[in-house]
């Protein structure tokens, strides 16, 4: 079992021309993802890595019985992408785009409720089920079929996470990047749902950072919800007030949103709370009961 | 981005938004001649900075005459003005804005933003004018008004008729308000901005209403389509590596410390300076190269890191996804070599790729450190940027 993504899944990939869609098609389709076609408007009858293009999602679920895509398509026109797919009636959207404009986000935002699509991303790495389906742009090969469960903000810092996880001898479920932008679909508490109800699942790592409260609404939840392990990371406890660190979303503003508060919701719904981003496998393996050095 | 007040109003006065008269000044006589042309019988002469507060720092003063304004333009062009919102280092004033000032009768609060939670624009209307919005809602939560934006139909009518009544506004005068707060939201959405503020609104004796201050912040993701807000950006005001950095397409954020830090992806750079901070140093900078960096972006890198004479010891931290570690060694090597590296430099290679990786930097010759992992990383190189060997 896993979380939203399986070896079943059949995938769109929606901006297949892009070089950057074409790019990771490939690898999609290396690690074994079943990728069944792809959407680019007026490039309908070409072929790319020998998946067949259409002029529009709709036209693509008909041919191919998609459930799921991906969106590379360039910030200006992703907001559109993604109404597009949720107006095909898709199971799963994960857009990876980063730079959408927050109001186009609103608008899309305005446009998804009431339908039955789940939206990953936007500006997120992906979302990867190990040995099954990646749909992304993560590095497939650092992954390992386990029973961890992990959900971010952020995606080398989610890579970290893997790695440490895989070093202590375990393996994930599911690896989400929820991703970095202020307004997004899926947020922590959709995950963490999941991964409870998921009987793969044994523990989850979560990691966030500055700006907003997503982080300690996810710690409520934890505290009411959750009966599995849940270990904790917050990134920018160094951040300066005001500045946006990268991610649109990650930035303190009027004094909010701090690594700090969200740290300490995060202990007080009993995470554990790795102290360095370098201590996150050790964290959870101390978790587990298992011996670590 | 952020712009200037001037400018702000005279956005919003495309928008039918009442803004006072005004005109922009650079130089002394400049603020002389704007006060002869706009007419009396009172001005007021703003410093134009990125940074609230300058009413307190001295930055606006009212004039009783056009001399009068021509002295205060004198005393306020090029002095360093400090606020709570500048930092202790201030903001120099390099113009200023003379305008008419009217009589006074209320001081509102005004304001838009993006509900993150709710994914949706809501316009905030307190009577508390002239206080910062943060503290209204730290004291008194209650005084603040709401109105949340469904972006199918836009701010409604009926939505600014009862911000309008909550914040006691005559009845003769709300047909303005709302035509006022339909005006900014119109003014929000087809700018793309993420903070728009009228702090005070102000009802004058004369029975009218008035922005007396205006803040435009704008989306940097949606300056693309709007290449007229973008030619207002002031070189001032922004932080030159920052710019610089943008121009490469790296995002970078200058910081106070001595370790100058590149890495991959913006939370593992964050996670990163916090690594730096808990063995004891300090980051000098924030500095993503982006997730699928070139070896030319790595260069780019460099040199801004070095342009930091703070900077003691620099720390790469790249896991390699799509982006190899060779292909990152190799950037590396390069860099060094052709900038001529003068302080240490402790590098940390994870994922695809990483041997190779590691036999780049090692064949080098160069007095690259190598880190195990995040922790080896920071603890080596905070050791270093103290002049210590490792």
């Amino acid at each position: 079992m896993s979380i939203f993504i399986n070896k079943d899944t059949k995938v769109l990939v929606q901006g297949i021309t892009g070089s950057v869609g074409a790019f990771h098609t490939k690898q999609m389709l290396e690690y074994g993802t079943k990728i069944v076609g792809g959407v680019t408007p007026g490039k309908a009858g070409a072929k790319v890595e020998g998946v067949p293009v259409f002029n529009t999602v709709r036209d693509a679920v008909k041919a191919t019985g998609a459930n799921a895509s991906v969106v590379y398509v360039p910030p200006g026109f992703a907001a559109d992408a993604i109404c597009e797919a949720f107006d095909a009636g898709l199971d799963i959207v994960i857009c990876i785009t980063e730079g959408i404009p927050i109001l186009d986000m609103v608008k899309a935002k305005r446009f998804m409720e009431g339908k039955k699509t789940r939206l990953v991303g936007p500006n997120c790495p992906g979302v990867i089920t190990p040995g099954e389906c990646k749909i992304g742009i993560m590095p497939g090969y650092i992954h390992k079929p386990g029973t961890i469960g992990i959900v971010s903000k952020s995606g080398t810092l989610t890579y970290e996470a893997v790695h440490q996880v895989t070093s202590v001898g375990l393996g994930q479920s599911t690896c989400i990047g929820i991703g970095g932008d202020p307004i997004n679909g899926t947020n922590f508490i959709d995950v963490l749902s999941a991964f409870q109800a998921d009987p793969k699942t044994e523990a989850v790592i979560m990691i966030g950072e500055i700006g907003g409260t997503a982080e300690e609404e996810a710690a409520a939840f934890v505290k009411a919800k959750m009966t599995k392990p849940v270990v904790g990371f917050v990134a920018g406890q160094t951040a300066p007030k005001g500045k946006r660190m990268g991610h649109a979303g990650a930035i303190i503003s009027g004094g909010k949103g701090t690594a700090a508060e969200k740290i300490e919701a995060f202990r007080a719904a009993g995470i554990s709370v790795s102290e360095t981003p370098s201590d996150m496998g050790k964290t959870l393996a101390r978790r587990l009961g298992m011996k670590v050095n | 981005m952020n712009i200037h007040e001037h400018q702000a109003k005279a956005l919003l006065k495309q928008f039918a938004i009442p803004v006072p008269e005004g005109r922009v000044a650079f130089s002394v006589e400049e603020a002389r001649s704007a006060a002869d042309h706009l007419g009396g019988p009172i001005w007021v002469v703003k410093a134009q900075i990125h940074a609230g507060g300058r009413g307190k720092g001295g930055g606006v003063k009212l004039a009783k005459t056009p001399a009068e304004a021509r002295e205060h333009a004198k005393k306020i062009l090029g002095m360093t003005l400090v606020t709570h919102q500048t930092g202790p280092q201030g903001k120099k004033v390099k113009r200023v804005l003379v305008e008419q000032a009217g009589r006074i009768q209320r001081e509102l609060y005004l304001g838009m933003v993006i509900d993150r939670g709710l994914s949706r624009v809501v316009m905030m209307a307190s009577t508390e004018g002239g206080m910062e919005i943060e503290t209204v809602a730290a004291k008194t939560p209650g005084k603040i008004l709401k109105e949340w934006v469904d972006p199918a139909v836009g701010l409604m009518p009926f939505q600014a008729r009862k911000l309008a009544f909550g914040l006691g506004i005559p009845a003769a005068l709300t047909g303005k308000a709302v035509k006022l707060m339909t005006g900014l939201y119109k003014a929000f959405v087809a700018t793309d901005c993420s903070l728009a503020e009228i702090n005070p609104l102000v009802l004058t004796e004369e029975g009218d209403i008035v922005a007396l201050d205006a803040k435009m912040n704008f989306d940097g993701n949606g300056l693309f389509r709007h290449k007229d807000i973008d030619a207002l950006r002031d070189l001032d005001e922004e932080d030159p590596t920052e710019t610089e950095a943008a121009r490469f397409g790296l995002s970078y954020i200058s910081l106070d410390g001595n370790i100058g830090c590149m890495v991959n992806g913006a939370g593992l750079a964050m996670a990163t300076m916090d690594m730096i901070k808990i063995c004891g140093g300090s980051p000098a900078n924030f500095l993503d190269v982006g997730g699928g960096a070139t070896a030319e972006a790595v260069t780019n890198a460099f040199r801004l890191i070095l342009s930091d004479s703070k900077v003691k010891a620099i720390l790469v931290n790249i896991f390699g996804g799509i982006m190899k570690c060779d292909v990152i060694a190799e950037g590396v090597v390069t860099a060094a070599k052709t900038l001529g590296l003068t302080v240490p430099l402790v590098v940390r290679l994870e994922g695809t790729n990483v041997k190779r990786g590691k036999e780049i930097l090692a064949a080098s010759k160069l007095n690259i450190i190598p880190a195990a992992d995040m922790g080896d990383a920071a603890k080596k190189v905070v050791l270093a940027a103290a002049g210590q060997a490792n």
